[in-house]
């Protein structure tokens, strides 16, 4: 009797060499390896521009104009004026009618066709390469007022934004319970009302982060500055004139063969990546803290 | 009985007409901004192609084969841009796929407990967020140094293959290919991670009640289930590798004409864009529109492929759930 249940259990267990043990093994190691692939290349990353751009991390480099060849100072005080300057047009241009193509998608259009094909649409606008972006903006802009300029490259900037915008807004309008908005109705609350009074403030913490991520996005592009907002060594002077951005000045200065402009380029890296990282790791808190599931 | 009634009414009164007008008008506002967001991409189609015109008339087709791009001579075609874009984009995801299929599946299983498959997500995500340009000087610094090593291998061993016949000189078609290939792991992990979780448990479930284990349940239930969905992630990051510009701009060596060998200099759609734009004139500014037009066109075909692909697998998957 007890060497019956002895085999039988041996019946239901998988030997330890046993092939497919073995292979499940491998597969789990080879999917922990590629795991740890992408955490190293991060890593390398991190710790190359935090190594090379520290050097020249300092409130010199961030107040001073660009230098020109040969010369050992100079920073960037420019291109971040530059960068802030046509971030804004963009975001001053994709935000509100962001915001308020979210609000149709969110609130008024919802399930319909109609909606759901103007989602596709947007969705695929989020994959317009930005030097398409670029183009469009050197076309729009550049050939007609003749200049390349601070307002083409903002207007450039705000086609990529304006899809993000889109997207991470309607996003948080969604995770505003529906109790909410029958709650505002049912005490008598018009459209407007309910959406400017209930609905918003309710999302806002969310549409904000969005709209810093969509700000840390744009102030890293790079394709779509180089021929419209160009670059400039001096400081920002009009909206229908060159601007200088760090995006750009980091290309510039990366792939001439002076230590100085390198130097400078790895600083501009190491500003756009601190960026980068604050804007990525609270936006992810936030959306999980607000959501049980984890999503991508 | 009467005072009742009209207090009634009172109380349930309509709407105020401003508060009605107020209503439709902000949805028409709303109306307006979606349609102007969807029309944008008709937009930048209808201005690019108008602006390529010229150049279209003047080389037609043959545009696609000519190997020549002199804007002294006024002779354009964009095959060696088209070859290269082709061909950094295979490399890019012979090298991406494998990688982002493996984090994509180790994260959508319980491999980890939640907090660290959280940290593993915002690595992926960090990944996205590095700007294009922080990989070219990586690249141009960091890795073409690093790379340098294999570069040399492939050549004094397999320079027999016409595609490493040429010394490496650091930039090239492979390099770039390579580092593309790191930049688009996040938006493939992304989307088929999307799509394995999407997978219902029962499936899973079911496989491990009849013995399975973890990967034959994986291999012989879950992937047959997600892989549509996980193919559709490979296209969009296709389209994503085919316009990718700085970094390639700084690491495939911007030279003209075609070479097979993967470790000489080249040059694709992106890299001649963001190199010539802003010195073009006249015929010039045509023929680079010809080229974006060609890029866009591309690019817009891989992301509705792969955006239909996704959303069909998630739709059938969601579903069966229900």
């Amino acid at each position: 009797m007890a060497t019956q249940v002895a085999a039988q259990a041996n019946l239901f267990r998988r030997k330890a060499r046993s092939k497919r043990v073995v292979l499940d093994w491998v597969m789990t190691g080879l999917t922990f390896a590629s795991s740890i692939f992408a955490i190293v290349v991060l890593a390398s990353i991190l710790y190359y521009v935090f190594v090379n751009g520290i050097e020249r991390f300092n409130w010199q480099t961030l107040t001073q104009l660009p230098p020109p060849p040969g010369d050992q100072v100079g920073g960037f005080g420019n291109a971040v004026l530059g960068t802030v300057i046509v971030v804004s047009i963009a975001i001053s241009i994709s935000f509100p009618i962001g915001l308020f193509a979210a609000i149709y998608l969110s609130e008024f259009g919802q399930n319909s066709s109609t909606a759901s094909a103007l989602r596709f649409v947007i969705k695929v606008l989020t994959g317009v390469p930005s030097i398409i972006a670029g183009v469009f903006a050197y076309g729009v802009l550049v050939l007609s007022t003749k200049t390349f300029s601070a307002l083409a490259g903002g207007v450039a900037l705000s086609v990529l934004t304006l899809p993000i915008i889109i997207l991470s807004c309607e996003e948080a309008l969604r995770l505003v319970p529906a109790d909410t908005r029958a709650a505002a109705y049912a005490l008598g609350a018009s459209r407007v009302q309910t959406v400017f009074r209930v609905v918003l403030p309710a999302a806002l913490p969310v549409i904000l982060t969005g709209v810093t991520l969509a700000i840390a996005r744009a102030a890293g592009e790079t394709a779509p500055l180089i021929f419209t907002a160009l670059f400039s060594f001096l400081w920002p002077d009009g909206l229908l004139k060159p601007i200088a951005s760090l995006a750009v000045l980091i290309y510039n200065f990366a792939i001439v063969p002076f230590e100085n402009q390198q130097k400078i380029a790895w600083g501009g890296a190491l500003a756009l990546v601190i960026l980068a990282l604050i804007t990525t790791v609270s936006f992810r808190l936030l959306l999980s803290r607000r959501q049980e599931t984890i999503t991508i | 009985m009467n005072t009742l009634s009209s207090g009634g009414s009172l109380l349930f009164r309509p709407r105020p007409v401003f508060q009605r007008r107020r209503d439709q008008v902000f949805i028409w506002a709303t109306r307006i901004a979606v349609f102007f967001s969807a029309f944008l991409l008709l937009w930048i189609a209808l201005e690019i192609g108008i602006q390529s015109l010229p150049a279209i008339g003047r080389f037609g087709l043959s545009f696609f084969w000519n190997t020549t791009w002199d804007p002294v001579e006024g002779i354009y075609g964009a095959w060696p841009q088209i070859y290269g874009t082709l061909v950094t984009s295979l490399i890019a995801l012979i090298v991406g796929v494998p990688f982002s299929f493996g984090i994509s599946i180790f994260l959508s299983e319980d491999f980890l407990p939640k907090s660290l498959r959280l940290a593993l997500i915002i690595v992926v995500e960090l990944l996205a967020a590095i700007p294009s340009v922080v990989f070219g000087i990586w690249g141009l610094f960091v890795f073409i140094p690093f790379f340098r090593p294999v570069q040399m291998f492939l050549y004094e061993n397999f320079n027999w293959l016409p595609i490493f016949s040429t010394p490496p000189v650091g930039p090239g078609m492979l390099t770039a290919g390579v580092v593309l290939g790191i930049m688009i792991i996040p938006i493939i992990t992304a989307i088929a991670r999307e799509v394995l979780v999407a997978v219902p448990p029962e499936l899973r479930a079911a496989a491990y009640a009849m013995g399975a284990t973890r990967w034959e349940a994986i291999f012989g239930v879950v992937l047959p289930a997600a892989i549509g969905g996980m193919l559709g992630a490979v296209v969009l990051g296709l389209g994503r590798a085919l316009g990718e510009t700085m970094a390639v701009a700084m690491l495939i060596g911007n030279a003209r004409g075609i070479r097979v060998s993967l470790l000489a200099p080249a040059s694709n759609i992106p890299a001649l864009l963001a190199n010539e734009f802003a010195e073009a004139s006249d015929e010039q500014i045509s023929a680079l529109m010809y080229v974006a037009l060609i890029l866009l066109a591309i690019t817009l075909l891989a992301n509705i492929i792969a955006e239909l692909m996704v959303r069909r697998v998630k739709f059938a998957l969601t579903a069966s759930r229900e």
